[in-house]
């Protein structure tokens, strides 16, 4: 029967290989049926190419002026039109792209090890340090994310950077939850105790058991945080409280272009359109990651 | 008296209580017994007794909090390990003393491979062996523990091993470091029958093999005839029968022993019914007075409500007022 031979086959390719090798293949192959994450992928593979490669495809400088040609409509030569300096649209959202990408996987990044660490100080070794965390992160998650980065770029000074920085911050306790639960959850499992059992100390426990146990919900929350991280960067730029002119952050070229919304709409549509088009693609692979990453965590 | 080898662990009066928020549970009441060397211990019980929290007392690894042990003394080789430090608990456990588990499905870590967990076992006590040579120390324990294709398995996961399968790999992980006592928590009960007695005789094997001392706990009088030599019975936190088991089974001091033997299927050919003891277990510490069986007991007598029975008696030790009255006759059946 060449069919059960080639299943024989194949499973015996599957254990030559290496386990994270296979663990990899078989995430894939429930990944890729799952079309809403696939165009989610495709989105940000698509940004993420126009921003490495934005000196080469921008036809234009982020701050090449030309006054009279100040809010054209989009044309072959400007695509996306033009602002109310004459800059071309395009070429900022091309850079903008950079900037959004990098604020959003930065501070997501920040926030994972700071909020893993701890996580992991309350949820392992508990008692006083557990309280001591546990309601920081409350006080953190008790104010709405923007005010409280708000406040943070108040006192650090308005700058692309300290939004930055102010996200990552209020960012933590989303991470610091999650780990922590994941630590309480873990620590209980017999495989932990039965490690201890032949003297495993707390260490080994901690990168053996508990991390590798954390890893895929804390890359299902990373990928949707990276969406609401570049969502709350405009959001700031959009207040003044972010990027500085003449950097073309998404949320800042929308406030700017706010009083031509109604002679100049494309001013405001492409940047809200990049923004939403950003967040919705790592929302659909948040999602993705989730649905196939999930039957593999439960234990 | 005759003279006996020593204990390698000796349990004295050991009570550990948990401090919940409706108060100190005290799950397990104050308990003697010991285990000598080579030999197959087996303690019974049903469930809610005790059992793994006694388990869990000696290996120092308590829930803690809510758990603590507030009396006794725990020696092993002579030594109070009771109040031990952490980084002392850490030597003794796997070189020393080593247990597993009742959930073979479950005492895995399902993200990493047999060989890696195996490896890591044996690396953990062995700091400075070559690769090579823990590889071929992984290969031949899961030869010992009766697993065929070793190298292979050694690069699985552990959802792609059955039930048993995963059982022995847990046997070669405890067995890694030969361990002079390995506490068996109900290793067979989630497994099925005939799964049940390869596990068992497997470790009698090791048993004999390695003359490692196994303290076998379990629900199971059937498991305990099959392997051990001397067993305690244990309810509601307290031990109410101990001794020879040839003797138990024979001539059973206590109601409850009597019970748990009636209650064994298939011991005397096929029973219509099996027998099951009414009642359930009582909550740790809701009953403070008399003796605590006596709800369930159908040869309670006035004073078993009022007078805590002690256990006493020679090798063959009951609690039981039945069996303190000099004359008495063996319960009736
Ligand atoms: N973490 C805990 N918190 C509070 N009480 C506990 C805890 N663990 C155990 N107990 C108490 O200790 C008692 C004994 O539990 P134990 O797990 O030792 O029973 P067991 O004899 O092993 O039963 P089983 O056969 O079900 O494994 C239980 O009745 C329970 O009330
Ligand atoms: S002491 Fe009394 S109640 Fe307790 S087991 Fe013996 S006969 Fe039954
Ligand atoms: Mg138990």
């Amino acid at each position: 029967m060449p069919q059960t031979a080639q299943v024989h086959a194949e499973t015996r390719a599957a254990k030559e290989r290496s386990p994270f090798v296979n663990a990899i293949s078989e995430f894939w192959k429930s990944y890729r049926k799952n079309k809403p994450a696939l165009f989610g992928t495709g989105i940000i593979l698509v940004f993420i190419l126009l921003a490495i490669f934005a000196n080469f495809i921008a036809p234009q400088g982020i701050n090449d002026q030309n006054i009279t040609n100040k809010l054209q409509a989009p044309s072959a030569a400007h695509w996306f039109g033009t602002d109310d300096f004459g800059r071309d649209i395009f070429s900022r959202i091309l850079f903008g792209a950079r900037l959004s990408l990098r604020v959003g996987f930065l501070a997501v990044i920040g926030s994972i090890v700071v909020g893993t660490l701890l996580g992991i100080l309350a949820g392992y070794f508990g008692k006083v340090l557990d309280v001591v965390i546990s309601r920081l992160f409350d006080i953190l998650l008790a104010f709405p994310s923007i005010l409280l980065s708000i406040a943070i770029v108040a006192i650090l000074g308005p700058s692309l950077n300290n939004a930055l920085v102010a996200i990552a911050i209020v960012n933590v306790p989303v991470f610091g939850r999650l780990v922590r639960s994941r630590v309480l959850t873990v620590k209980e499992e017999e495989y932990v105790v039965a490690a201890r059992s032949i003297g495993m100390g707390d260490m080994r426990i901690i990168f053996h058991h508990i991390l590798p146990n954390s890893i895929a919900p804390i890359i299902v929350q990373g990928t949707l945080n990276i969406a609401t991280a570049i969502l709350d960067a405009a959001g700031l730029g959009f207040l003044g409280m972010g990027a500085e002119a003449p950097l073309p952050e998404w949320g800042k070229m929308l406030s700017d272009s706010r009083e031509y919304i109604q002679n100049a709409p494309w001013t405001v549509l492409f940047p809200g359109l990049a923004i939403v088009l950003v967040v919705v693609g790592f929302n659909l692979i948040g999602d993705g990651l989730r649905d196939a990453l999930d039957p593999r965590m439960k234990n | 008296m005759l003279k006996m080898s020593d204990p390698v662990l000796k349990v004295e009066g050991l009570k550990t209580s948990f401090f919940t928020d409706d108060g100190e549970v005290p799950a397990v009441g104050g308990i003697d017994f010991e285990v000598k060397e080579g030999e197959i211990l087996g303690i019974v019980g049903e469930s809610g007794c005790g059992k793994s929290v006694t388990s869990l007392s000696i290996m120092g690894l308590l829930p803690s909090p809510p758990g603590k042990i507030v009396g006794g003394h725990i020696y092993y080789q002579g030594e109070d390990i009771s109040h031990a430090k952490e980084s002392k608990m850490r030597k003794l456990r796997g070189n020393e003393i080593a247990m597993i588990f009742q959930e073979p499905m479950t005492s895995l870590n399902p993200v990493f491979t047999i060989g890696e967990q195996l490896e890591e076992a044996i690396k953990l006590h062995n700091q400075r062996l070559p690769k090579k040579e823990i590889e071929n120390r992984s290969v031949e324990l899961l030869k010992r523990v009766g697993l065929p294709r070793a190298k292979e398995l050694l690069k699985e996961y552990p959802h792609e091993l059955s039930g048993g399968m995963r059982q022995r790999v847990m046997i070669a992980i405890a067995m890694s470091c030969n361990p002079k006592v390995l506490i068996a928590d109900e290793p067979t009960t989630a497994l099925d029958v005939t799964i049940q007695a390869q596990i068992l005789d497997l470790m009698i094997k090791l048993n004999k093999e390695t003359n490692t001392a196994i303290i076998m706990i379990t629900h199971d009088l059937g498991v305990v005839a099959q392997m051990c030599q001397r067993v305690v019975v244990m309810y509601a936190g307290k031990i109410v029968e101990e001794g020879p088991v040839k003797d138990i089974f024979n001539h059973p001091k206590h109601p409850y022993t009597e019970g748990l033997i009636q209650s064994i299927p298939d011991l005397h050919g096929k029973k219509e019914r099996l027998y099951t003891i009414k009642g359930s277990v009582p909550k740790p510490g809701s009953i403070t007075k008399g003796c605590l069986f006596a709800p369930r007991c159908e040869f309670v007598m006035d004073k078993c409500r009022v007078n805590t029975p002690e256990l006493s008696g020679g090798e063959h030790k009951s609690r039981c007022f039945l069996h303190q009255e000099q004359g008495r006759k063996e319960v009736r059946t």
